[in-house]
């Protein structure tokens, strides 16, 4: 597929705007933080998105989605970027991933229609510390009769507060294993976390958390590999959301900011005028196109299964984390005092694309993964 | 069978048969081929290299076939390129005719004008010089004070132009010319094609950092150039020379991981240092794996740019976009081989040292970067002027 956005991906793009600027204006996500609800993330909003089907259009027809491709989901997630939208857009995408990739019949029947209308939430636990490290598994799954017994604690599980289920990547016998648990069931505890981004997230502990053999992803036949496999490919998915949704953000924050430098007067003229900003904002500019270049390609790959798609997913999250990274701080800078001030939206954007960027992985440790894959060392 | 693997299969075939050994070589600027009425060739393999596909149209691909060109669909000229690819076969002819020239002719030129120049353009027959800059018209290009003065029949034209590439070694020039002496700046000035060997042009090769001359000043001093050989509407040469500048931008920004990289930063780093080295050297590792991300970045632009093309949807501002980053990367990436080799680096004929010092020419040439950054201030981001 070239690298241009198709008229189908175009009226996308369009009907998302019109219904995120109607539902969803960055006031919306504004008045959420403010209210103090703890689930820190809007049902209603959410609901309307899945019912138009923007929700997971990524997901086949033959699983019961619209089957609009990886490439729509990150037209979603860089649109829902632009607003701050509070979804668990990408929790619902990485559970639906582990669920195709590694789930039985049976598994997918009781929960994918769930996921994809919106009145089910699941949540990843996979993390364990602060920086993302999918590798460590120090939560271990040992055989409990029939079931399964966990112990452990995941911490900044994203919608962890709010999941009604659980996928939690334990290490098993002989590698990983992912299990299903309920977050209401004896010994899971959940703390939830404040984060600057103001979204949905929890630590939580697993003390002699007893499973049937049911919760296996996979079931009997779930197998280590598959699960390192769908660890893997999901894991991706969400790197290539991310950074779709991190160039939302970032370009957002940026043409903010070109209005900014339009209407905001100094020394009697625009500060616009100024080349020493004129010259950064072009810079900003050009960053953007390359990192637009590069979250298009990514999410193509996913839709090809291109044999690069893992390499391109760390490129595309590498090359936004550090884009966002820079626009955020120029835009801050670029608006002056009013930058720092909470009153401005430019602090929201500032704010979420750190956490964005962090999430499964930064520049830095995708950096690493990919001079791993050229060097091997 | 499509007709393009039809086509594929006839391309390979043809290539096969007509690519001598010595062109199936990674390029570097030494084996170029640049034609000309002197054209000096390394080997003959070159010479037999660049007549075969200029008579096949495959020096220009995709220009109509009744100028030279080989007419071939944009897929079609993909197929050429990925056969030529797949047997490491170099570029036939390197030409400013090709890349610049070329394309502001076919939009802009008399259909004499056509016939005359592309056919000889894509057999490589004469050797193109451009003649924008002067030594008061840089950054401000408009500026250009070389004036031809109106003499019936032809213009009279005086005055001097520098950073001509190889302009001892060209036949004839495209220059800015100001043949319109009371017109303002930007409409004052002319496209003139001129003849090098005509009475009253000469150069002087200026010699660069890096120790070599590829630039001349060139000189002109009472030179006959008819009317004829203006392209465009006389006073509006600028309108050409901004169209031509956009191809230059692009293919500026696209030489260095495209073409001329025969190895990749990262696979030099390994032959140097060896992967323990590279381990032992983590923050030049961390650099290199940057420059490789960004080089990756690049070429995915690259790519993307063409899609648009090809999709009729370009941006007017990618070819400064590509420039930009392109150029900035060429430098970097030369900066970091010449950490990799250290003080083996140093020998200043070295192939490393060499481009190092070549590199910085690159973000100044062609607009220079931060006129480029005034471009997409201006007119991507409608930044009010100062």
């Amino acid at each position: 597929m070239p690298l241009v956005l198709t008229e189908d991906e175009q009226m996308l793009v369009e009907s998302l705007r019109s219904l995120l600027s109607r539902s969803a204006p960055v006031a919306a996500f504004r008045a959420l933080r403010d209210s103090g609800d703890p689930k820190r993330y809007s049902p209603a909003l959410w609901a309307e998105l899945a019912e138009a089907g923007f929700a997971a259009p990524q997901v086949p027809e033959a699983e019961g989605g619209i089957g609009m491709g990886y490439a729509a989901a990150g037209l979603a997630a860089e649109e829902m970027g632009r607003v701050l939208a509070a979804t668990p857009f990408l929790s619902t995408a990485l559970a639906i991933e582990l669920l195709i990739a590694a789930g039985d019949a049976g598994q997918k029947a009781a929960l994918l229609p769930g996921l994809l209308d919106g009145s089910r939430l699941f949540a990843l636990a996979i993390e364990e510390g602060g920086r993302h490290d999918p590798d460590t598994r120090a939560t271990r799954a040992t055989r409990d009769g029939a079931g399964w017994r966990i112990e452990g604690t995941k911490r900044f599980v994203l919608d962890g507060g709010v999941a009604d289920g659980l996928i939690v990547a334990t290490q098993g016998e002989d590698g990983p294993m992912l299990l299903l648990v309920d977050p209401g069931a004896p010994g899971v505890a959940v703390t939830p976390r404040a984060s600057i981004d103001s979204r949905n997230a929890a630590d939580i502990a697993f003390e002699g958390v007893s499973v049937g053999a049911d919760a296996v992803l996979g079931g009997a036949n779930g197998s280590a590999d598959d699960a390192a496999a769908a660890i893997a490919r999901a894991l991706d998915v969400g790197r290539v959301l991310l950074a779709a949704e991190l160039l939302g953000i970032a370009q957002e924050a940026f043409d903010r900011t070109v209005a900014y430098l339009k209407e905001r007067e100094q020394f009697g003229v625009k500060i616009g005028t100024f080349q020493a900003l004129q010259h950064r904002a072009a810079r900003q500019y050009v960053a953007l196109d390359l990192a637009r270049s590069v979250v298009l390609k990514a999410l193509r790959a996913l839709d090809e299964g291109d044999k690069a798609r893992s390499a391109l997913a760390s490129l595309a999250k590498a090359v936004t984390t550090r884009t966002a990274r820079e626009a955020m701080n120029e835009a801050v800078q670029m608006h002056g005092g009013v930058g720092v001030t909470d009153e401005f939206d430019i602090g929201l954007f500032f704010k979420r694309a750190r956490v964005a960027g962090e999430t499964l992985g930064d520049d830095y440790f995708h950096r690493e993964r990919l001079a791993k894959m050229v060097w091997g060392i | 069978m499509s007709d393009l693997d039809a086509f594929r299969a006839e391309v390979r075939a043809w290539l096969e048969e007509n690519a001598p050994p010595f062109i199936r070589q990674p390029e570097s600027i030494e084996t170029a081929i640049w034609g000309g009425r002197k054209p000096s060739f390394i080997h003959d393999d070159q010479r037999l290299w660049m007549e075969r596909m200029g008579a096949k149209g495959w020096t220009v691909p995709e220009w109509p076939r009744e100028y030279g060109g080989g007419g071939l669909s944009r897929d079609e000229a993909k197929i050429l390129a990925q056969e030529m690819r797949r047997i490491g076969a170099r570029r036939p002819l390197d030409s400013l005719g090709i890349w610049m020239l070329g394309p502001a002719l076919l939009k802009y030129g008399t259909e004499e004008q056509k016939r005359e120049h592309l056919p000889r353009i894509a057999r490589g027959e004469i050797r193109w010089a451009q003649g924008y800059s002067e030594p008061g018209a840089g950054s401000d290009l408009a500026s250009v004070a070389t004036k031809g003065e109106d003499k019936g029949d032809h213009f009279l034209v005086n005055g001097s132009k520098i950073w001509t590439s190889y302009g001892d070694k060209c036949d004839m020039i495209f220059a800015l010319v100001r043949t319109e002496p009371d017109a303002p700046k930007h409409l004052g000035i002319s496209f003139l094609l001129i003849d090098m060997a005509d009475p009253g042009v000469s150069t002087r090769p200026i010699k660069l950092i890096a120790g070599d001359s590829p630039f001349t000043q060139t000189f002109f001093d009472n030179v006959k150039v008819p009317k004829g050989n203006v392209v465009g509407e006389r006073g509006r040469g600028w309108d050409v020379c901004k169209y031509l500048l956009s191809h230059e931008r692009e293919m500026i920004g696209s030489l260095p991981t495209t073409q001329l990289s025969a190895e990749t930063l990262a696979q030099h780093a390994v032959r140097v240092l060896g992967a323990d080295g590279i381990a032992r050297a983590g923050a030049l590792r961390s650099d290199i794996m940057q420059h490789e991300i960004d080089a990756w970045t690049l070429a995915i632009a690259i790519e993307r740019a063409g899609d648009q093309a090809k999709a009729k949807a370009s941006s007017p501002f990618t070819g400064s976009v590509l420039k930009l980053f392109g150029t900035e990367l060429m430098k970097r990436r030369t900066e970091l081989a010449m950490s990799i080799e250290g003080s083996a680096g140093f020998d200043p004929q070295g192939h490393e040292a060499q481009e190092w010092l070549h590199a910085p020419a690159n973000t100044i040439a062609g607009g220079s970067n931060e006129i480029q950054l005034n471009i997409l201030a201006k007119r991507a981001l409608g930044l009010p002027g100062a």
